[in-house]
């Protein structure tokens, strides 16, 4: 498989504060990587050096073959590199169809195609087939503001995808989603990524959709990966247990409750 | 099936346009004096449009308008004063400025664009004003325009002038409707309603507003040259004051941004109650003015074209 993305000794630091330590990962061409790691630990500072947001203190980030450190979220995006967001944004004022529509529009016109028009039938039906693909459709005249969140999220990430990136990396894709609808919003996103063929990196905390959608698991720790191993491997680590996972809290902490519930009793 | 470029906005500009042609000739002079400063004034007003579409409020358009009058005017100082000229050095340097201050507005969003755009237009107020050769706070007299050669006399000066910038004004406007249904124009509301998702398609947000801002300033200079000629006269207060950005953001708010056509119409009302709350209430007719622009708000928020707009609502989608 062909490496896509090369990630070496990257530091982060805001003042005091290390928001990234010797980061070194590599990501392999139709990958799905999971990122976990409880809050703080810069899951989301690694997207945001990654896509140009941040600019690392120190490190070196290559994206098929070329470092992309200093460059613009814009100029990356071009490159191949897109994201979703944990909180989404979308066009709020306008409906699902001409949010995506215009996301369509800025990603295949460049030059003068700028001075084209925006709509015409051929992308219209390019939009629409997207909106199926991403399950949608039903809310295709909707206005972006009035959405349930589970279909803000799935607008959020259907306009990443719009982008045809290589690699694609979703902020926490699930969060504010009730637990039913989780697997549901997933299954749709990672079946149309895996048509695509789109390397896919996403944040998640819930342990169960990780297993069932991941093939490698990055765990984040206080800014630094503890583990980066296959998903089976990772589960059982010690480390991501402790520190991650926090199994041995919750244990504690339920044999305490107990305790204290027999004691009001 | 209708062509893509031919709509109900292009056509009512066609046909206001062929009427004005014709009524050119029959319009009383101090009317077609109205409808000069309208189409000057509203050609201002659609480049705040544009502006406005984006998010961005720009309270120093006077600015480019006074620029591109005094171009034109110096122009004739120094003896040239053929109309297609001064509208094109007006425009052109007017365009020019804006491109350059441009660089550094298209970073700015909210109240630090509004006012940096005013503190630009008051250097160029106080330039013109401490300025003796270009007649400081007096001003000069602009000479007569010639068209291509032909040097109107008399009533015909204004008339040909009038059909003059209605051509002009006509192509502009057309090509601004045009121009917002682009991708390029579709863009300013990606870039108000949410800039970081631009840069991650992969978009400079501070490039569509450069744009857009290179766009507003032309049209400006623009009205300000055809101001200047149809005055016969250019002075620091009615031309680069900011009560003059003031008046625009008015007409703006008047009009609505619904429709290009709408800035026109916007100006011509704007032009219409301050004449007559001059005529009937000279004490008074700022007071008129400030508590129409307060009814405006009150009653129609999206401006008179939501007028026009409620009448055709009805009619694509019946209510449920």
């Amino acid at each position: 498989m062909t490496l896509i993305l090369e990630v070496s000794d990257l530091n982060k630091s805001f003042g005091a504060v290390i928001a990234a330590q010797d980061i070194n990962v590599t990501v392999h061409e139709h990958e799905v990587i999971g990122i976990i790691g409880a809050n703080g630990a810069g899951k989301t500072t690694f997207i945001n050096m990654v896509t140009g947001y941040l600019k690392p203190t120190s490190g070196q980030i290559k994206f098929a073959g070329r470092s992309i450190v200093g460059l613009k979220p814009r100029d990356i995006t071009v490159l191949g590199i897109a994201r979703s967001f944990q909180v989404p944004q979308v066009f709020a004022s306008e409906t699902v169809f001409d949010n995506l529509l215009m996301v369509y529009a800025i990603v295949e016109e460049s030059g003068l195609g700028l001075l084209a028009p925006l709509y015409n039938d051929q992308r219209a039906e390019r939009v629409d087939a997207h909106l199926i693909r991403y399950k949608i459709a039903d809310y295709r005249d909707a206005n972006a503001s009035a959405l349930p969140q589970g279909i803000r999220k799935l607008l959020d990430i259907a306009m990443a995808a719009a982008c045809k990136p290589t690699l694609l990396m979703l902020d926490e894709p699930t969060s504010g989603i009730s637990i039913d609808e989780k697997f549901e919003l997933m299954d749709v996103i990672m079946e149309a990524l895996r048509q695509d063929k789109t390397t896919v990196l996403f944040i998640e905390h819930d342990m169960e959709i990780v297993e069932r959608y991941v093939s490698r698991v990055l765990a984040f720790y206080q800014g630094r990966i503890i583990c980066d191993a296959p998903v089976a491997e990772a589960m059982v680590n010690p480390d991501v247990r402790e520190f991650v996972i926090g199994e041995e809290f919750h244990r504690t902490r339920t044999q305490n409750d107990n305790g204290a519930g027999e004691n009001n009793a | 099936m209708r062509s893509k470029y031919i709509d109900n906005t292009v056509i009512g500009l066609s046909i206001a346009f062929v009427v004005l042609i014709f009524a050119d000739f029959f319009m009383a002079e101090w009317v077609r004096f109205i409808g000069l400063q309208s189409l000057a004034r509203g050609a201002v007003a659609l480049g705040l449009l544009i502006l406005w579409r984006s998010g961005l409020v720009s309270f120093g358009h006077a600015l480019y308008f006074g620029f591109g009058a005094y171009a034109a005017a110096m122009m004739t100082l120094i003896g040239y004063r053929d109309a297609f000229l001064l509208v094109f050095v007006g425009t052109a340097v007017a365009g020019i400025l804006a491109f350059l201050l441009g660089f550094l507005l298209r970073r700015y969003r909210g109240i630090f664009f509004a006012l940096l755009n005013l503190a630009f237009s008051m250097i160029l107020y106080g330039v013109i004003v401490k300025t003796e050769a270009l007649g400081s706070t007096d001003g000069f007299s602009v000479l007569t325009p010639t068209f291509l050669g032909y040097a109107p006399k008399g009533e015909a000066v204004q008339t040909t002038l009038f059909l003059f910038t209605l051509a002009f004004t006509y192509i502009i406007t057309i090509g601004a409707h045009l121009y917002l249904k682009t991708t390029l124009g579709g863009m300013s509301m990606a870039v108000r309603e949410n800039e970081i998702r631009v840069e991650y398609l992969g978009y400079s947000a501070e490039r569509i507003i450069h744009v857009k801002y290179v766009f507003s300033g032309l049209v400006a200079g623009f009205g300000g040259a055809i101001m200047a000629m149809a005055i016969g006269q250019v002075d620091p207060d009615s031309m680069a004051n900011w009560t003059v950005s003031g008046e625009f953001v008015f007409i703006t708010i008047l009009s609505g941004i619904g429709n290009v056509a709408a800035t026109f119409i916007g100006a011509l009302v704007f032009d219409l109650i301050r004449t007559y709350a001059f005529e009937y209430a000279p004490q008074f007719w700022q007071f008129i003015l400030g508590g129409s622009l307060l009814a405006i708000i009150m009653f129609l928020p999206e401006g008179i074209w939501s007028l026009v707009a409620r009448l055709r609502r009805p009619q694509k989608a019946p209510s449920p």
